[in-house]
């Protein structure tokens, strides 16, 4: 684990506001889901989640043909398609398009793919003014934040620190009902809305047999983002594809109620190219940008390719009894949570953050409420053995290896280990039922360590065969 | 075109598919249309929509639509969206009440002042309390969307049971719309503290009318 990793963890750990904000939203969004998916309200919500997953390993196993298919479609509408292959060439494609316009404002909707790119700061850097819409999203934007949560980017910050960030920043005083900030943004922002040039959204879902782009969401700022500027861009991972307009019956039944517990958002847009014939109002011109950075690289693996398979609803990180204590910013990337446990070794290679896929109990609570089945916990391990492999020549794990294959040296035969047993009884460590300290020789640095965070159980003073044989005796 | 055919290429190579190559038939897509009585799918999204706080009538007959619509925009500055159906129920023609867009400039002008914007919708979903707008020369996306609230207006028979069965009527809306927005209740956050705030940027107050 790293040294930033660790000493985050410890800070997030030693915050006790943070912590119970942590706590309070997360098991609110759990509680909100377990009633929307209940049998009683959704008797078909198992069969809804096959179906899912088996749409999306079909759409990710044959990538490449839903992704000429999206495009010959977007096309035959009218838009635009650009293919690229870093954050770099995404921002080209944004650039050029704002030169052309000369635009000077732009107004962006919630996009996990564009934080993952820093869109805003590149844009930024060439002098454009790339303004968030959402709420929660506007609020760390101008805190300079990464959002907290997938879904809920503002999580960690209370009514008063957005009353601070509003007098910084918008000269608003003292102001710390939560509907007054509310309706403060909203005014704030309409204007951007009603002046920007180009609106840039990312999309939950591509679909194939439309060319269409689809967004969810409560606000009404994606909407707004699509619909008042002249220009829309999509900026999208090219995973984000599924085959038909009938498959968002089963995704979208999935999507609301995974991530906040409601049958649907507020809206659902489904965007196809721009406006056509007669139409009074929506964008001339419409540009889907499909985002690779990194995402063909995942495809090599024929197992772990199904963290592709995510919607980002954020369910995983609710449920999550690592989030809920280690929050967002601990994360060494954009996606936290075990979604993001999952893709950042993959997007970034294993050694970016070696403790990463460690930071798991391997309870299972991911994979339970995943809407499209993504086997988060067998990831993680298979993720681990790639770290422990890469780092076999670590002097540590060469002892861990060496330790281990004592254990099983000992542990595979009987009498061996009956007599290290009843050795660690006689003169072993002793406790009040677990071990609280070891012998000096014993206690250096890697145990030492693994005993501050688990209860090593004392050794029993008579093992279970001793017993048994002395009540044979009797 | 350099960056699409390295990314194709890596795709295929990395899921060892060939050029071209047509994928097995894909699994069916789950479309499931329950049967329920037209009363029944009337009664859930009136339900639906006020459990969403939004407001609701069902109305049997035109005089009964046009006084919950002339109620609601007395004194208060509307546009109405150019449906047949809004000038056949005579809402065009209230007082207060501007329609018949067709610039966007002067569209999007009377929006930001209006208070009330009024539109029918295609379709409304009774198990999720949804409105279906399709956009058209007829349907502006605008109108129900920048107005602090939102007077939707639809006849009965355009009440469906919920997604399965908008996607069953319309198995490619990009054939014939732009633009397809589902709307259900008013606009909302919870962005900070989780407290709800509606009318953030959408409208705050939402009404459907269905008309008999």
């Amino acid at each position: 684990m790293s040294a930033t990793f660790d000493r985050k963890i410890e800070a997030t750990l030693a915050d006790s506001r943070l912590q119970l904000a942590i706590y309070k939203a997360t098991g609110r969004l759990m509680s909100h889901r377990k009633t929307a998916v209940d049998s009683a309200v959704l008797p078909e919500y198992q069969e809804l989640r096959t179906q899912a997953n088996a749409i999306k390993r079909h759409t990710i196993e044959n990538l490449d043909w839903f992704l000429e298919e999206f495009e010959r479609n977007v096309l035959a509408h009218g838009g635009h398609v650009h293919w690229c292959r870093t954050a770099t060439e995404v921002a080209d494609v944004v650039l050029g398009i704002a030169k052309r316009r000369e635009a000077s404002l732009i107004v962006k909707s919630k996009s996990m793919t564009t934080e993952e790119i820093d869109l805003n700061e590149r844009l930024e850097h060439h002098g454009l003014e790339s303004v968030e819409t959402d709420l929660g999203e506007y609020i760390i934007q101008l805190k300079h934040e990464r959002p907290y949560h997938i879904v809920a980017p503002a999580l960690h910050l209370t009514r008063y620190d957005v009353a601070h960030v509003f007098e910084e920043k918008l000269g608003v005083a003292n102001e710390t009902e939560i509907e007054n900030q509310t309706m403060i943004a909203r005014r704030v922002l309409r204007d951007k809305f009603l002046r920007a040039d180009i609106g840039i959204s990312g999309a939950n879902f591509l679909i194939a047999d439309s060319g269409a782009v689809v967004l969810v969401e409560n606000e009404g700022n994606a909407r707004l983002t699509t619909s008042a500027p002249k220009v829309h861009i999509a900026v999208a991972g090219m995973e984000k594809l599924i085959p038909r307009a009938q498959d968002l019956a089963t995704f979208l039944k999935l999507l609301g109620r995974s991530g906040t517990g409601q049958a649907l958002t507020v809206y659902t847009s489904f965007l196809s190219g721009p406006r056509r014939e007669g139409e009074v109002d929506g964008p001339e011109e419409f540009h889907v940008v499909l985002l690779d950075a990194g995402r063909t690289k995942l495809l090599a693996d024929p197992d772990k390719r199904q963290s592709l398979y995510c919607i980002r609803c954020g369910a995983c990180l609710n449920h999550c009894p690592v989030y809920r204590k280690i929050g967002g910013h601990s994360f060494p990337w954009v996606y936290s949570g075990p979604i993001g446990a999952i893709i950042t070794p993959q997007f970034h290679g294993v050694q970016s953050e070696p403790g990463l896929p460690f930071a798991s109990s391997l309870c299972g609570a991911c994979a339970e409420v995943c809407p499209v089945k993504i086997d988060i916990p067998k990831i993680l391990l298979e993720l681990r053995a790639e770290v422990k492999a890469e780092e076999k020549h670590h002097a540590i794990n060469q002892a861990e290896r060496a330790a281990f294959r004592m254990f099983a040296y000992v542990a595979s035969r009987p009498r061996l280990w009956q007599r290290a047993t009843k050795l660690a009884a006689r003169f072993g460590p002793r406790g009040q039922g677990y071990v609280k300290k070891v012998p000096g020789f014993m206690n250096v640095g890697p145990v030492r360590a693994w005993l501050s965070q688990r209860d090593l159980p004392a050794p029993a003073e008579k093992s279970f065969r001793e017993m048994w044989k002395e009540r044979q005796g009797r | 075109m350099r960056a699409r055919e390295a990314i194709l290429r890596d795709v295929r190579r990395n899921l060892g598919r060939d050029a071209g190559e047509a994928p097995a038939t894909p699994p069916p897509a789950r479309i499931c249309i329950p049967e329920i009585p037209r009363e029944e799918r009337i009664a859930s999204m009136l339900e639906r929509v006020a459990a969403l706080a939004g407001r609701t009538l069902h109305a049997h007959s035109t005089s009964e639509v046009l006084d919950y619509v002339a109620e609601r925009t007395r004194g208060a500055a509307s546009v109405a969206s150019n449906a047949p159906f809004l000038r056949q129920m005579g809402i065009t023609a209230l007082p207060g009440v501007e329609s018949g867009f067709t610039d966007e400039r002067n569209l999007r002008e009377a929006c930001s002042r209006v208070e009330v914007g009024i539109t029918s919708a295609d379709y409304a979903l009774a198990d999720t309390g949804t409105l279906v707008m399709i956009a058209s020369p007829a349907e502006a996306r605008l109108v129900s969307l920048v107005p602090p609230a939102h007077i939707a207006v639809l006849p009965a028979e355009r009440v469906l049971t919920g997604l399965d069965e908008l996607f069953a009527l319309h198995p490619l809306p990009a054939g014939e719309t732009s633009s397809m927005v589902l709307i259900t209740g008013p606009s909302r956050t919870a962005d900070i503290e989780q407290i709800l705030v509606r009318g953030v940027h959408g409208p705050g107050e939402i009404h459907v009318v269905i008309v008999d």
